[in-house]
């Protein structure tokens, strides 16, 4: 049944027309739903007050299955956008958001995706302030993708560069890796698995925020680990640096679930994706000081402090075994693949 | 994570270690059988703890590198004539003469990544209008599973289920290696996981005939030191017999329930080897009574013969003949992105393993 009196029980290819089946969903989902002054205009975009430099970031989304243990695809839309422009040492504030329907979508799932974008905005202090919406025919899609762009200003403490990075920089991470990854992976088609996995999607700009107002310099750089894992985050910072990272195996924080579920399918946690996490590069002196302060933040808790530059194997990373061998750590090519036995 | 960690633990295995450089007096070439193995010593490190005589040459224990290209075509060929094809994931990014399977995928075919074969059962059971075939390639680690799968079509009585296979046994290829009059390995660490199936009663006769010490390992860095370990103790002393380093998972006679679905289903057939060969009786084919699960004959697939690629010395590497830096393509030519062969595209290739983890100086 329609959560709405005037809307169908799933979205048809009129909704993306531009008539008044499309003005009808807007108003009695969209508009509702995100209420504000800059939506209100009516125009064909926004006009947002912003001074200074610009800091913007766009990302696509395109999870399948649409709703997961721990968050579904609104709320990763908005987070995974957010992250980005927080990354930058920038401080998010506005949001656009376009969908792209797979007609047959169920109006209750639209529904529970619009609301679930409108809590994730809130939460991390932003606002959806233009949009889009477009419908495809059956088959020409996989129920919803989604598209948003952040806009935001530069955090006024923040110094973030990859040029910053120095020997005897300290690379923390927020949290337990690996999570978002294999709860999606534990939902897939012909690989489901029992398990409590949850999705570790959240906003990290407040986090951010917090790091550059009581550290700010000493924040070389942050990146979150999403598509690629942590070994691409850290093969970024090797290559694009020119400088050496060298990982403990052991001290990365993984949950016991997510440890056994990389083993039984398999996988190497360093490459399976995040949601919720950043990795930052702190100078060295005060890294001890960051981490605790990480780890008492409600967005870090579990917070570790994994790795260090190095003035060996410039352009490399390389990580130390439990056994204390050592490994090269390459980026992910191609997709990671189950393995055999 | 109980039977892991404390495989993997620091102490225990510099323990095993400092033994291992106590008892050695002399070099020694000892091969790891299966790609499992190789991938963990590259992957830990062990390589470089271990004392400067022992050479650890990687055997031919990746089932992926050893999958004939022809096969890889064959599936390719399937996908085309809008089969729904079933493979483990290591197999979809494996060069075939033309395309790979997700090469294939990319251009419109039907494939599905799953990691069992029952799963490709349930497929054909919901898809009662679509041919579905699985890709049954493995070592005797994988058999059980891909014979279940075809019995539980036939009790299912599911027409539309088939498997291409490609299936190769360890014993066979070990021979094989000995027989090579250039052969200069001294020991082998057994492949763990074939041997929880099969057991090892089959390589006393193999320790005997080649005097070569066997050492049924596990595959977590404490296992392999192990291993290792009670290897270099009999090459020490001249003697030459199976030990069961891997006693969580392996017993003498192995898991007979497994076995007697193997033997149901299948039975031992001559088998291509990709970069090795012919090998006489070193593989599975189907039983004829289960002949018509046989998406080779069902298909009226015709076998094109060996195209391998020629700058490919897989041969070589996969019977411990070079090492893959030792090749002039390996990281240059060759790498995971634009592979020459399956040695370095397979998780448990030791080509890839050298690319992803090794030489980290």
């Amino acid at each position: 049944m329609s959560p709405k009196p005037n809307l169908p029980d799933s979205i048809q290819l009129a909704h993306g027309s531009g008539g008044l089946m499309t003005r009808e969903l807007l108003d009695e989902i969209v508009f509702t739903t995100f209420k504000n002054p800059y939506l209100e205009q009516k125009h064909d975009g926004a006009i947002v007050p912003l001074t200074g430099p610009v800091v913007i970031s766009t990302d696509s989304f395109v999870v399948s299955p649409i709703f997961f243990r721990g968050g579904d695809i609104g709320e990763l839309a908005v987070n995974g956008t957010v992250n980005d422009v927080a990354m930058c040492g920038g401080i998010p504030r506005y949001l656009s958001l376009g969908f792209i329907i797979e007609e047959g979508l169920l109006t209750t799932d639209f529904l529970k995706i619009v609301e679930s974008i409108k809590r994730a905005a809130d939460a991390a202090g932003v606002q959806v302030v233009t949009g889009d919406t477009k419908v495809v025919e059956s088959g020409k899609g996989d129920k919803i993708f989604i598209n948003t762009t952040g806009i935001g200003s530069p955090h006024p403490n923040g110094q973030i560069a990859m040029e910053r990075i120095a020997e005897g920089d300290q690379i923390l991470v927020s949290g337990p890796i690996a999570a978002h990854g294999m709860a999606i992976l534990s939902e897939r088609e012909g690989l489901e698995f029992e398990s409590e996995i949850q999705s570790d999607t959240t906003n990290l700009n407040h986090l951010v925020d917090d790091l550059l107002k009581a550290f700010g310099g000493a924040i070389h750089l942050f990146r979150d680990p999403t598509r690629g894992g942590v070994s691409g985050v850290c093969s970024e910072i090797a290559q694009d640096s020119g400088r050496g990272v060298l990982l403990r195996e052991t001290d990365f924080p993984i949950h016991h679930q997510v440890a056994a579920a990389c083993e039984i399918l398999g996988l190497d946690p360093l490459y399976v994706a995040n949601e919720g996490i950043l990795c930052a590069v702190v100078d060295g002196a005060v890294a001890p000081e960051v981490l605790a302060f990480m780890q008492a933040h409600p967005k870090g808790s579990g917070s570790a402090c994994i790795g260090s530059i190095v003035p060996d194997h410039p352009g490399k990373v390389v990580m130390e075994s439990s056994i204390g061998g050592k490994r090269i750590v390459t980026p992910l090519i191609g997709e990671q693949l189950p393995r055999i036995c | 994570m109980k039977y892991l960690t404390e495989y993997r633990n620091l102490e225990a295995t510099q323990k095993v270690l400092e033994q291992i450089q106590k008892a050695v007096t002399r070099p020694w070439n000892i091969m790891e059988i299966c790609g499992g193995q190789t991938h963990s010593l590259v992957r830990n490190g062990l390589l470089d703890l271990l004392p400067e005589g022992i050479q650890m040459i990687h055997g031919p224990g990746c089932p992926v590198c050893v999958t004939p290209m022809e096969l890889i075509d064959l599936a390719v060929t399937l996908m085309e004539r809008g089969v729904i094809l079933c493979s483990f994931g290591d197999m979809v990014r494996v060069p075939g003469s033309g395309l790979s399977l997700q090469e294939a995928k990319s251009k419109g075919g039907d494939l599905r990544i799953l990691y069992s074969p029952l799963e490709a059962v349930r497929i054909a059971r919901e898809n009662p209008e679509r041919e579905v075939v699985f890709f049954a390639v493995g070592f005797e680690t994988t058999a059980p599973a891909n014979a279940l799968s075809v019995l539980q079509a036939e009790k299912e009585g599911l027409s539309n289920y088939s498997i291409l296979v490609s299936h190769v046994l360890v014993p066979p290829a070990m021979e094989g290696i000995l027989g090579d009059p250039f052969c200069a390995i001294d020991g082998f660490l057994g492949a763990g996981h074939v041997c929880a199936i099969m057991g090892y009663s089959q390589y006393h006769p193999i320790a005997a005939k080649y005097k070569i010490p066997i050492v049924i390992t596990g595959f977590e860095p404490l296992d392999l030191a192990e291993g290792i370990y009670k290897a270099v103790l009999q090459l020490e002393k001249g003697e030459y017999r199976v030990e069961n380093q891997y006693k969580r998972a392996v017993t003498e006679a192995g898991n007979l329930a497994a076995q007697k679905v193997i033997h149901q289903v299948f039975e031992i057939g001559d088998r291509q080897w990709r970069g090795i060969g012919s090998i006489p009786n070193s593989g599975y084919v189907l039983r004829p009574q289960y002949r018509g699960y046989d998406a080779a004959e069902r298909f009226q697939l015709e076998e094109k013969g060996d195209t391998e690629n020629g700058e490919c010395m897989a041969g070589a590497i996969l019977t411990g003949q070079k090492k893959p830096h030792e090749c002039p393509h390996f990281g240059k030519k060759c790498t995971p992105r634009n592979p020459l062969g399956a040695p370095m595209v397979s998780s448990e290739g030791a080509c890839a393993a050298y690319y992803h983890f090794a030489s980290t100086t």
